[in-house]
Formats: structure tokens, sequence, C-alpha cells
């Protein structure tokens, strides 16, 4: 509710100057709107509320045998349920760390000493949006070809292996990392731009804080919220890649759920509403997050906005 | 897949630079990183698809035949069959957009737009295998609504292009609302009441107003929904398969050999055709993306 107080003043001589303008345009302009307004609102409910429930009836309601919790309860002891989580929990674990560790420095060296190279690491950083999954995936495809063609009796051969290992196909990391740069480079920027950078470096600088202890307890606390917002849409991203996966033969979560939706229809969709109703959880958890900490009322929505 | 903010203005203090020589050192992993990454990749990708090696001699030669071939055929059909998806959804999705962003905006209620802005956040996300299987489980072939419905009788079909469409919208409509909400919120009330005044109508107001001072963000997010539908492999992949034709299935189809040998090159060639489109995309997108940021403050 303290949110709503700075615009209270905003809000009332607008609608005193619509109180004033109201007579010479009579209850026709305030009727109007109100009746179209439902009626978008209505339809637009509707058309993203009903696959919702549609799905979960689907998930619990046989025809002719009536409801049953079945598709949920058997999901954990399903075949490959936890192993395909698992490791698409941690290629996310490892992509969110890779994608903080590589652009956190760089971001923060822009900032303090190197504006010249701020243009480079942008478009370094968005050039990914331009090229679609499957484009990215036709390029590592070949990449890793070259393996076997060519590099089989080098050393490099081994890393070639290596980084398919599947067990923790390394390789996705590194796709995955390019793809999340865009967003985690927008959150970053956006966390750095609310801070003064260079002041607070030169004052905790001059107290005598050494430069881990700089980017440890004085830069990234005043990041949290950004931080947060690019490890979540990072976490999003990598739950539900499909492609880069399928194309180069792996079995992460989104691999698995397309992989049962022959002989188990419902699971497929139970799982598939499931992760929706975890995303919307870690998105509202974020938001509160940063809306806890930062008083500024710009951050959350950024986060929101960049979703 | 995600709306971008304009990254125009300076850094908070970038007149420092006598803070050390070697800071631009800390930039060089990532740099090193997205060269390895995504330049090789991207590399590879540009080399393999204009030239063409020799199996018995293992020359490599300079060929435009990959970039022909697939721009021809099947190929050009999966093609225009990509861009006209993509463009029908991204204007059905534009136009349901705006007009659910200004019944938010109009209403002026807090708990409506909040709700509003939660649900684009996570739904424009929502792409992908878990969307595609929420529809078929409501209008696939046994799913819930069309058995209630019976709109199989109606001619209803999911794995079709229209099919494909309606599920599109389901991610483009809310990634419109995020994109359109600020602008629309940048249209001041005093604007309406001068024009009000001056004795323009409400479709005067629009014509001479409202659209113009729009039209940046409009088309900005016309072609940012247009790039999301045109790059988006994964929702169809598990809906159709193969009954449509779409550039990300055909290039997903020759590299998981599906087809004949020497198709790889032709995949490449795809996958160069679908970055140039992608890039003259943002090309068109970024630069309305700063215009239109004028009207925001």
């Amino acid at each position: 509710m303290a949110a709503m107080t700075p615009t209270a003043p905003d809000v009332t001589p607008e609608s005193g100057a619509r109180a004033a303008a109201r007579p010479t345009t009579p209850v026709r302009t305030r009727r109007r709107p109100r009746v179209w307004r439902g009626l978008v609102l209505g339809l637009g409910g509707a058309y993203f509320l009903v696959p919702l429930i549609a799905s979960f009836v689907f998930t619990v309601h046989t025809p002719g045998q009536g409801v049953s919790f079945e598709a949920y309860t058997a999901l954990l002891s399903a075949d490959g349920f936890t192993q395909s989580l698992l490791l698409s929990l941690g290629l996310a674990a490892a992509t969110i760390a890779l994608s903080l560790l590589l652009a956190v420095p760089a971001l923060v060296a822009v900032r303090l000493g190197a504006p010249r190279l701020r243009p480079v690491v942008e478009v370094m950083c968005m050039l990914p949006l331009v090229v679609p999954p499957i484009a990215l995936v036709t390029g590592i495809s070949t990449v890793l070809r070259w393996g076997p063609d060519h590099l089989s009796r080098t050393p490099l051969y081994q890393t070639f292996l290596a980084v398919q290992n599947e067990d923790f196909p390394f390789v996705l990391v590194l796709a995955y990392t390019v793809m999340a740069l865009p967003f985690v480079y927008r959150s970053l920027d956006a966390g750095l731009r609310a801070i003064d950078v260079p002041t607070l470096v030169e004052a905790a600088r001059n107290c005598g804080a050494s430069w881990p202890y700089v980017m440890l307890r004085v830069i990234l606390p005043n990041l949290r919220s950004s931080l947060a917002g690019a490890a979540f849409l990072t976490l999003a991203l990598v739950l539900g890649e499909f492609s880069i996966a399928s194309i180069l033969g792996f079995r992460p979560f989104a691999v698995w759920i397309v992989s049962i939706s022959g002989a188990q229809a419902r699971m497929s969709v139970a799982v598939s509403l499931l992760s929706l109703v975890i995303t919307w959880l870690l998105l509202l958890v974020l938001s509160r997050a940063g809306t806890a900490q930062t008083g500024t009322p710009g951050a959350p929505r950024t986060s929101r906005k960049e979703s | 897949m995600s709306s971008a903010t304009p990254t125009e203005g300076t850094a908070g203090g970038t007149r420092r630079r006598r803070r050390g020589p070697r800071t631009w050192l800390a930039a060089l992993p990532l740099i090193a990183f997205t060269a390895l990454a995504f330049g090789l990749p991207l590399g590879a990708l540009l080399f393999g698809a204009v030239t063409r090696t020799d199996p018995a001699t293992g020359a490599t030669a300079l060929t435009g035949e990959h970039l022909s071939r697939s721009l021809q055929g099947p190929y050009l059909g999966s093609l225009l069959g990509s861009v006209q998806l993509s463009a029908l959804t991204a204007l059905i999705g534009s136009v349901l957009g705006v007009l659910i962003a200004q019944a938010v905006v109009t209403s002026r209620s807090q708990a409506l737009r909040s709700a509003v802005l939660t649900a684009s956040g996570v739904l424009a996300n929502f792409g992908g295998v878990p969307l595609a299987f929420a529809f078929i489980a409501t209008v696939g072939i046994s799913g819930v609504v069309t058995q209630l419905a019976d709109l199989t009788s109606l001619g209803w079909n999911l794995y079709s292009f229209g099919g494909l469409a309606v599920v599109y919208l389901y991610f483009l409509i809310p990634l419109m609302v995020l994109v359109i909400l600020p602008a629309l919120d940048g249209l001041r009330p005093q604007w309406r009441e001068a024009a009000q005044n001056a004795g323009a109508g409400g479709w005067q107001y629009w014509r001479h107003v409202g659209i113009p001072v729009l039209a940046p963000s409009l088309l900005g997010g016309f072609v940012l929904l247009f790039g999301s539908a045109f790059a988006a492999h994964a929702t169809a992949a598990a809906l159709v398969g193969g009954s449509v034709p779409l550039v990300t299935l055909k290039i997903a189809d020759a590299l998981s050999g599906n087809v004949m040998v020497g198709q790889e090159n032709v995949a490449l060639a795809l996958g160069l055709d679908m970055i140039l489109i992608a890039g003259l995309v943002m090309a068109i997108y970024l630069p309305l993306q700063r215009r239109s940021a004028r009207w925001l403050r």
C-alpha cells in the first residue's frame, strides 16, 4: 500500500480535470469504455485461463473413470523424471554461475575504467538475440563434428568428447550461457545504472578494502535484485530449453517431457502445468525480493518488464 | 523473447580512467568466451553455408549452391511458411495486446494492473514444450474443450497453421502487453484533454495524437513479436512435428539426419537465412525502441 501513496496526489488533479471536462462530454464517454474494457478483459482472461483450467481437468479427470491424481503422484517414480530434472537443474546452476562470473566483472570494469569497451561488451551480449537457438545449434553441431573429422589425433579431441559427456553435457552450458547473456546483461546493466559504482568503489578502497572485498561486500549486495533477476531468467530459460538439447541428443527436462508424451499424455501435461506454476512462484518471490530490498519503486518494475 | 529497454545514456562515472589501466582485463573472459562459444559456431555456420568440401579430395571450394538451394522448393516453402505465420500472429498479437494494455491503463486499477503485468511476465516466457502440451490437453484431438464443444465437427484442427497461430498468440499477446503498456502510460491525459478542448473527437485524437506518438512502440512491438514467432521451434516441434512447413522444423529435420546425407549444408544455409531475417528484425526494432523512449519520461 505504501507504493500507492506517491501516485495518489498525481491522480487527484487528473481526475479533477476529468470531472471538469465531463459536463461537455456527457455520460456516453464514461459508459462506452467500461463495456469494451470489460469485454476485452473478459475475452482475454478466458483465452489465457481456459487452457490452464482445461489442462488441469485433463490431468485429473478421465472420461468414464472419474477423478484421480495419479498423473501427479506417479511422477516421482516415473522413468527418467528425477534424472532429467536433476540434469536440467545442474545445467541451470552451471549456466547461472558461468554467465554471472563472466558478465559481472566485465560490466563493472566497463563502468570503472574502460568506457570505450562499453559498446563492444553491449554488442557482444546482445548479439545472441539476433541468432535463433536453432541457427546457433546448427553452428554448434558443425563445430562438434570437427572433432571426429579433423582432430581425432590431437589432444583437443579429448576436450570435444569431455564437453559432450552424457552425464553432464558441458556443451549445453556453453550454448545456454550464450543464450542467457542478453538477459543477464540487461538485468545487470539496469542494476548498475541504479548505483554509482565508481564512488562506491573509491569509498571502499579509501577505507582500505581489498578488491575481492569490494566486489563481494560492496558491489554484489547492491546488485542483489538484478542478480536474482538474471539468475531467475536463466533458470527459466534452461529448464524450458528444448531445441538445442534435443538436436544434440541430450535428455534434460523439456526433452524428457516430449519423449513421454506419446505413452503418458496425462503425465506430460501434468509436468507442463507444474512447470508453469513453479515459474510463476519463482517470479512472485523475485518481485517480492526486489521490492523488499531496494526501496526504489523502479527496480521491481524493471525486472518484471524484462522477464 | 524479451522486451528490450532502451540502452542509451552514459555510465555513472566514466571519467575516472586513471583507476588503473588494467580494469579492461576483467572484460577479457567475457570477450574470449563469446568469441569461442558464439563466434566459433557462427563462423562454422557461415563457412559451411557458403563452401562445399569434396568428399574424395577433401578440397574446399566456395559455392553459392547451398544458399540457392535453401531458397528453392520445400525449403523456400518453409521459409515463407515461417514468415507468414510470424507476420500473421505478430499482427493479431499486436492488436490484441494493445487492446488489453489499453483496457488495463484506462481502468486505473492498481490491482488489475499488477496482476496483468505479472501474468504477462510469466506467460510471455511460457513458450516451448509445456505450452504445446497445455494446448493439446485443451483443444487437441481428445482435449477437454474439443470434447465439450465438439470442435472437431466444426472443422477445428490444432495441428495446422491456424492451430499453431492460436498457440503462438498465447505467448505473443503477453509480450505485446509488456512492450506497449509503458508506451500507453506515456500518453498523458492532458493531451487528450487538450485535444478535446480544441474540439477533437475520439477518432481525431487517436488519428493525430495517439497513434503518431505510439507508432514507434507499436511497430517495435510488432517486429519483436515477429522475431519471437519466427525463432520459435520447440512449440511447433512438440505440436505439429512436420505437418506445417516451418523453417525451424526443416532445420531440425536436416540436422537430426531425417533427410539424406549432404543436407547439413543446406541446414546451415537455412540457419544463415534465419539469422539474416532476425538481424533485419532487430535492426528495425532497436532504433524504434530508442525513439519511443523519448515519450516515456
